[in-house]
């Protein structure tokens, strides 16, 4: 189990994350949804021991987070940042390979590893390509891939794969594919944490929703029971419409327009 | 049938990393060979060899005595200079870039070159102002230990500036970095402006460089902190290539960022201001070296780190030949030479970069 427990966070005097307890549990995908600025990268970051807590302890695996280090995480977790730029030409394969760094596999091992995950993200038409070549939604595939060849290996003990607005830049294709990689690699006691901003993919996804806003956890739950019209129109401030797709009998949300605002709809009785 | 095909050749890009640099350091050992021969002196490698086997208690005498006293007390020991101080320009300017993340960045960056210079103005200068006339011996003896002073005086205050809540910020560091330059070059005009012409000669000959000054006992006291440091900043290839995506990317692969940080930029300094601090300040190789490298190889540091090393001592090899034979008996200073030389090709590799999209 990773844990935080009633971490805050503040930058100066201002208050950024306020007494967030959250708790990923392995082979369950958690998705953490709010308006910009909630908190969420940040929430995310603290989890990973990015930025130095106020108060409040992460667990993983029950070991404080900050007694273990770098590379102790590093096998027990992966992290999705939202952007890496490089400034030097690597090829993608040298890029994927940094995933194995805190791996004690041979070089042997490790590229059959880098080669299933190019053949999992779908990047075997990229072999031998420059990463700053690549476009936005590429370069985040080459990043899965990197994360994945980090947890690939079998463990005894659960790992977490942590994924910072994974799909950002990515085609409704390659969303599905990415988030559904994720979800299959769950089957290996794996954890999955993603903040997403498409509320409907969360909720396609996610076992598990945590609303954020203004720092604070406002709401968190079991997708079926959270994923809906009040907790959504809170954490937004925006109004919304739930409806059912009718092919999959799933809940979908669709936001409305601020020019078709509804007039609030009058009861209409029949004398 | 396909994956067993790109694994295979994978594998031979591994094998890449050791073939390369074996195959860079014959192409110095021959350059070694070869500037060995060259000069005022005639020597040929049968000679060359004869001499250090005499040397070595095996007499047998095919050669001159001044070609013996040429080889052992002028050009053995001034190449094997040559070669320690390329190899710690061009090993630093490598694990620069690499740890700042940066194709801009050159050792100059952390304030080491421009605090050295000041220790050796200090030393040119202020001697001669604050006790009268100064013999040139004991100048010569004291720029040294003044210049590595300044310069590791400097790069500790770049890095101090640098520091934030225990964590080095980069962008802060090169910042610091350029105002603490400024601040030593302030200091240096301000000097040069009551300076004499000849401290200006003296002064000015050393910002462009000397590798005449090379004796054995110098090689005895630069050798160890620049192979130990060349030694250690290889191991540090692999934490180098994850740093290249991001220093939190690079902490969530198991890298301790901040140490690697501190110890790449202690080593740095040390390299080149023990380098500085005995051959005067020779730019460009530190800069253009790992850049070569990257264009003509790879990136990956564990290419990168070591051929930087190997690469910037044969550049400096090749410029120390072209400084003292194009104008012999006389030498050209060899920081000119490096930028003479070294710049119509790194222009070409840019051209060729730009349109292969590798920058």
């Amino acid at each position: 189990m990773l844990q935080a427990n009633n971490i805050s966070y503040q930058i100066g005097s201002k208050s950024i994350l306020r007494n967030c307890t959250i708790r990923l549990k392995p082979r369950t995908f958690t998705a953490i949804v709010g308006p910009n600025g909630a908190g969420k990268s940040t929430l995310l970051k603290a989890i990973t021991n990015e930025v130095k807590l106020r108060n409040g302890s992460v667990m993983v695996n029950g070991h404080s987070s900050s007694a273990l280090d770098s590379k102790a995480l590093s096998r027990i977790r992966a992290v999705m940042p939202q952007h890496t730029s490089i400034n030097f030409p690597f090829s993608i394969e040298q890029i994927i390979e940094i995933g194995r760094f805190p791996h004690h596999t041979s070089p042997v091992e490790n590229e059959e590893i880098i080669e299933k995950v190019i053949e999992k993200t779908r990047l075997q038409s990229y072999r031998g390509r420059t990463y700053q070549t690549l476009s936005g939604g590429e370069k985040q595939r080459v990043q899965l891939a990197r994360i994945m060849a980090q947890v690939w290996d079998k463990s005894p003990h659960p790992k977490y794969l942590l994924l910072d607005e994974p799909t950002s830049d990515l085609d409704i294709l390659h969303q599905h594919a990415l988030l559904g990689t994720a979800r299959e690699l769950m089957s290996d006691n794996l954890g999955v944490l993603a903040v997403l901003h498409d509320l409907n993919l969360a909720a396609q996804y996610a076992d598990y929703l945590v609303f954020m806003k203004n720092g604070e956890i406002v709401k968190q739950g079991e997708t079926r029971e959270v994923f809906t019209k009040e907790n959504i129109e809170t954490t937004f401030n925006h109004p919304v419409q739930m409806l059912e797709d009718p092919t999959t009998g799933q809940t979908i949300v669709v936001s409305i327009p601020n020019h078709m605002h509804l007039e609030p709809q009058k009861e209409i009785r029949y004398a | 049938m396909n994956s067993s095909i790109t694994i295979s050749k994978l594998k031979s890009q591994k094998l890449t990393a050791g073939f390369l640099t074996t195959a860079m350091a014959l192409f110095l050992l021959a350059l070694f060979l070869f500037s060995l021969t060259i000069g005022a002196v005639e020597l040929s490698v049968s000679e060359i060899s004869s001499i250090l086997l005499d040397r070595l208690g095996f007499t047998n005498q095919n050669f001159t005595a001044v070609q013996s006293v040429v080889l052992m007390d002028i050009r053995l020991p001034r190449l094997i200079f040559t070669i320690l101080i390329g190899t710690a320009l061009g090993v630093s300017g490598a694990a620069l870039q690499g740890i700042f993340r940066n194709p801009l960045v050159e050792p100059g960056i952390i304030g080491v070159s421009s605090g050295a210079a000041l220790g050796a103005f200090v030393v040119i200068l202020g001697l001669t102002s604050f006790i009268g006339e100064t013999p040139d011996s004991l100048k010569v003896w004291l720029l040294p230990p003044f210049a590595f002073l300044g310069g590791v005086l400097a790069t500790f205050m770049t890095l101090r500036l640098g520091n934030y809540q225990g964590k080095v910020r980069v962008t802060i560091l090169i910042l610091a970095g350029v105002a603490i330059s400024a601040l030593a070059n302030a200091i240096i005009g301000l000097g040069i402006y009551y300076a004499d012409d000849q401290q200006l000669r003296t002064f000015t000959f050393w910002t462009l460089g000397d590798l005449s000054a090379g004796t054995w006992q110098k090689i005895g006291i630069i050798t160890i902190p620049i192979i130990a440091s060349t030694l250690i900043l290889t191991r540090m290839a692999k934490s180098l290539n994850a740093i290249a995506l991001g220093e939190s990317e690079a902490f969530h692969s198991g890298v301790n960022v901040e140490k690697v940080k501190r110890t790449i930029v202690f080593l740095s300094a040390l390299c080149v201001g023990v380098a500085v601090s005995f051959s005067g300040i020779i730019g460009f190789v530190g800069l253009v070296i790992p850049h070569i490298i990257r264009m003509a190889f790879s990136s990956d540091h564990r290419i990168v780190i070591p051929l930087s090393a190997l690469g910037g001592a044969a550049l400096l090899i090749l410029a120390d030949l072209f400084a003292r034979t194009v104008v012999a008996p006389s030498e050209l200073p060899i920081g000119v030479v490096t930028a003479a030389l070294g710049t119509p090709f790194f222009i070409y590799l840019l051209t060729v970069a730009k349109r292969k999209n590798l920058i």
